[in-house]
């Protein structure tokens, strides 16, 4: 056990988590507390002693269910065979009353069936029953049915998930465990049909958790613990690279966000507090030196005027970049209390304002949509920092103040156009600075690069 | 010692004869916490009954629960223990009165002064009151996150070695090991070192089962019908994209206040009715309402 804990903690810390030797001290001995052969009991230990923070909880279940696949868990290596021929299992599914499997029952019984529609049925029926235990074996004989897994064969465990799907069209089966449900109820209303099809998708959502566990424990008895967790690591949700997130990490991204953002907050807020002393305050100084005889002993500070700067986000919403522009707009506008004025611009090569759809929209999400509905394109479409700049410079220096900092968010990749630099700078010279963040990392940027440098004011041509 | 639980399903039944239902993860960390003889760090979002976990384990194993509320500028006279400074004071006026005129006083001055910083002038503040309880308590320490990090390396050395370090006095060790829970919302990250010392579990929403099973022990004289639709339509509203979904004391308000209202049974307009109960923003009220309406799901 000690030293299959041991390859468990290398593999977590292998995938970014910051296991220490303390902690592996103490799942050691902890692990000596529980029944090994509670599986439920060794994950909840592991846990406990090994991961201290929940965002990474998923990884830490994924490298679990490799190492502890096959060790106290319903299934022996070698799978399906434990449960002898499947056929049986289906004869014995074909005894359940008709009635347990709501209207298709009827006309599933007569026909003469080949396999395949023997299983959707027994599928079925385990669905509508919600039996989770039937429905485990049901994932198993599937997977030895329908995935043809190939020992050796270096291919991911995605590529046999498609294929065991492919055979058993679980699209169909949300509507056809609707129908049934629909079937047995007195009234239906249409509370009942959203609840109804959320169950149902849950539950089919379960079977496909359970075939991908059989798929991962068949690879692993396989290829062994180590390799499997090699090709399934994920990254922490701290570790994903912006740029190249997929859709499922960018959701990741949006629900850390909203902590986030209050966490910080809650610290801008602490450290306005402790840095409250400001100028010496001479009136109050004397008033209360009173009481020492005219000393000065207890000076008195002013307090500080929390500093509130105006913030203008102009960001590069163009397909390159467009992923980080939006989480910066809304990263910017969850923390709008922390400014006096929080105002949003997009530009892909024309450029719009967009506060409005942050005012208008209770969230942030309908918020991003209205502002995909903002009038950005001047010509072509593509990125170009020296139109839209100038634009911004016509239509809104005049706002910037002393107090503003205009935020340029974009990779700064300008296609060959004109930078317009001089424009820009010459006509905003009262604003704070422009910062420009760059997302992109260096090798991403090509020679299209827009020299950022010549956009800091004040830029003074020289006659 | 002996252990305050016999194995893991004890553990479970032990808090669940009190009305908390834990799943097999909270009362795995409950039995190793005692096993172990380390602290609970528990975390989830608001309203998953963190607290609640350490009165019912106090209340589950018979123990006084101790309790220290953290909030910002906590400090050690607030969370350890403080001189009984009036006390102090008198003891000295008391002691020149008995001894009036006599200026010098060497040897009487050493007699007060280890007197004066005696266990009699000590006010002990929860920290140092559980360490030296002499009953079987629960130390609940909650917030934590809500402290500055300064005030959080105070408790490094309670949570590791359950002992208490007072400079005048020596070093008050606790006769027994108590159970401690932390909780954190998560508001700040806590610092390593605490987190090291903690056994970590994450409390988050329930499974349907778990939390059909809370609204029966928790709500007298509900029907078994309501429950299920209670915790399914909870379900579904906690799925939606929501800025703060509902909690299990709010499913609890909610299937209470249905009970008294004598709703048997849950149809959309009273759902929409009675939503200002699961959410606390105008805003999931309208995106929760405009969904139940629609029987598509998003």
């Amino acid at each position: 056990m000690l030293d299959v804990l041991t390859d468990f903690v290398v593999a977590l810390r292998r995938s970014g988590l910051p296991v220490s030797l303390t902690e592996h001290l103490d799942a050691a001995q902890a692990v000596s507390q529980v029944p090994l052969e509670d599986r439920a009991a060794l994950k909840a230990t592991l846990s406990a002693t090994l991961v201290k923070q929940a965002s990474h909880l998923p990884a830490f279940d994924t490298t679990f269910e490799v190492y502890f696949a096959l060790r106290g868990g319903r299934h022996e290596p070698g799978g399906a065979e434990a449960f002898g021929d499947p056929l049986d299992l289906e004869l014995d599914l074909d005894l359940r009353p008709p009635g347990d499997e709501g209207p298709d029952g009827g006309r599933l019984a007569g026909e003469g069936i080949d396999d395949a529609d023997a299983f959707t049925r027994a599928l079925l029926a385990a669905l509508l029953a919600g039996d989770d235990e039937l429905l485990a074996r049901l994932a198993d004989m599937a997977v030895g049915r329908f995935a043809g897994i190939e020992p050796g064969r270096p291919v991911g465990g995605s590529y046999y998930l498609f294929r065991v799907l492919r055979h058993l069209e679980l699209d169909g089966v949300v509507e056809r465990l609707m129908a049934a449900a629909r079937g047995q109820a007195e009234q239906w209303s249409e509370l009942d049909e959203r609840l109804a099809r959320d169950e149902a998708q849950l539950r089919v959502q379960r079977l496909r958790r359970e075939i991908e566990a059989e798929i991962r424990r068949r690879l692993v008895a396989d290829r062994g613990a180590d390799a499997m967790a090699r090709t399934l690591r994920q990254p922490l949700p701290e570790d994903v690279d912006f740029m190249h997130a997929g859709p499922a990490e960018m959701a990741e991204l949006r629900k850390a966000l909203g902590p986030l953002t209050r966490k910080l907050a809650a610290r801008m807020a602490e450290r306005r507090r402790h840095r409250r002393r400001g100028q010496l305050d001479f009136r109050s100084t004397i008033r209360h030196s009173l009481s020492t005889g005219g000393v000065p002993a207890d000076p008195r500070f002013r307090h500080t005027r929390p500093a509130k700067p105006e913030i203008f986000v102009v960001a590069d919403v163009s397909g390159s970049v467009a992923a980080f522009a939006r989480f910066t707009l809304q990263l910017v506008h969850a923390i709008s209390g922390q400014f006096s004025k929080v105002r949003s611009f997009v530009f892909i090569d024309g450029i719009d304002e967009v506060t409005w759809c942050f005012e208008q929209a209770d969230d942030l999400d309908e918020a991003v949509g209205l502002v995909n509905g903002a009038d950005v394109v001047w010509a072509d479409g593509h990125s170009d920092y020296g139109h839209a700049l100038e634009g911004f410079a016509d239509r809104w220096a005049t706002d910037v103040g002393a107090r503003t900092t205009v935020l340029v968010l974009g990779d700064a990749r300008n296609n060959y156009h004109a930078s317009g630099a001089g424009g820009a700078g010459r006509r905003a010279p009262a604003g704070q600075g422009r910062p420009l963040a760059q997302p992109g990392a260096p090798q991403l940027l090509g020679h299209r690069r827009f020299d950022h440098r010549r956009v800091r004011p004040p830029h003074r041509r020289r006659p | 010692m002996p252990p305050r639980f016999e194995s893991i399903p004890a553990a479970g039944d032990a808090l669940a004869s009190v009305g908390y239902i834990a799943d097999p993860g909270i009362a795995s960390v409950v039995y190793l916490a005692d096993r172990l003889g380390k602290p609970v760090l528990v975390e989830g979002p608001a309203g998953t009954g963190k607290t609640q976990l350490a009165k019912s384990v106090a209340e589950a194993v018979g123990a006084r629960l101790i309790r220290l509320q953290c909030y910002e500028g906590l400090d050690e006279a607030k969370a350890l223990y403080e001189w009984n400074y009036k006390k102090q004071l008198l003891r000295i006026q008391a002691e020149r009165q008995t001894a009036p005129g006599d200026g010098t006083g060497g040897t009487a001055w050493s007699d007060i002064e280890d007197d004066l910083f005696s266990e009699e002038f000590l006010l002990p503040r929860p920290l140092l009151e559980a360490i030296r309880a002499v009953d079987p308590v629960v130390l609940l320490i909650d917030e934590v996150d809500r402290v500055e990090v300064e005030t959080e390396a105070l408790l490094l050395e309670i949570l590791s070695d359950y002992q208490v370090s007072i400079p005048e006095l020596g070093t008050v060790v606790a006769t027994q090991v108590p159970l401690v829970f932390l909780t954190s919302n998560n508001t700040r990250d806590l610092s390593e070192a605490l987190k090291r010392r903690c056994l970590f579990l994450h409390v988050d929403y329930p499974d349907l089962e778990r939390e059909k099973a809370i609204v029966a022990a928790k709500v007298e004289g509900i029907t078994d019908e309501l429950i299920d639709q209670v915790a399914r339509i909870v379900r579904t509203i906690r799925q939606l994209d929501l800025r703060k979904p509902p909690s299990v004391s709010e499913t609890i308000d909610w299937a209470r206040t249905l009970v008294l209202l004598g709703i048997g049974s849950v149809d959309a307009q009273t759902t929409t009715e009675t939503l200002n109960l699961l959410l606390k923003y105008q805003s999931d009220i309208d995106k929760a309402t405009r969904e139940l309406a629609s029987s598509r799901s998003s």
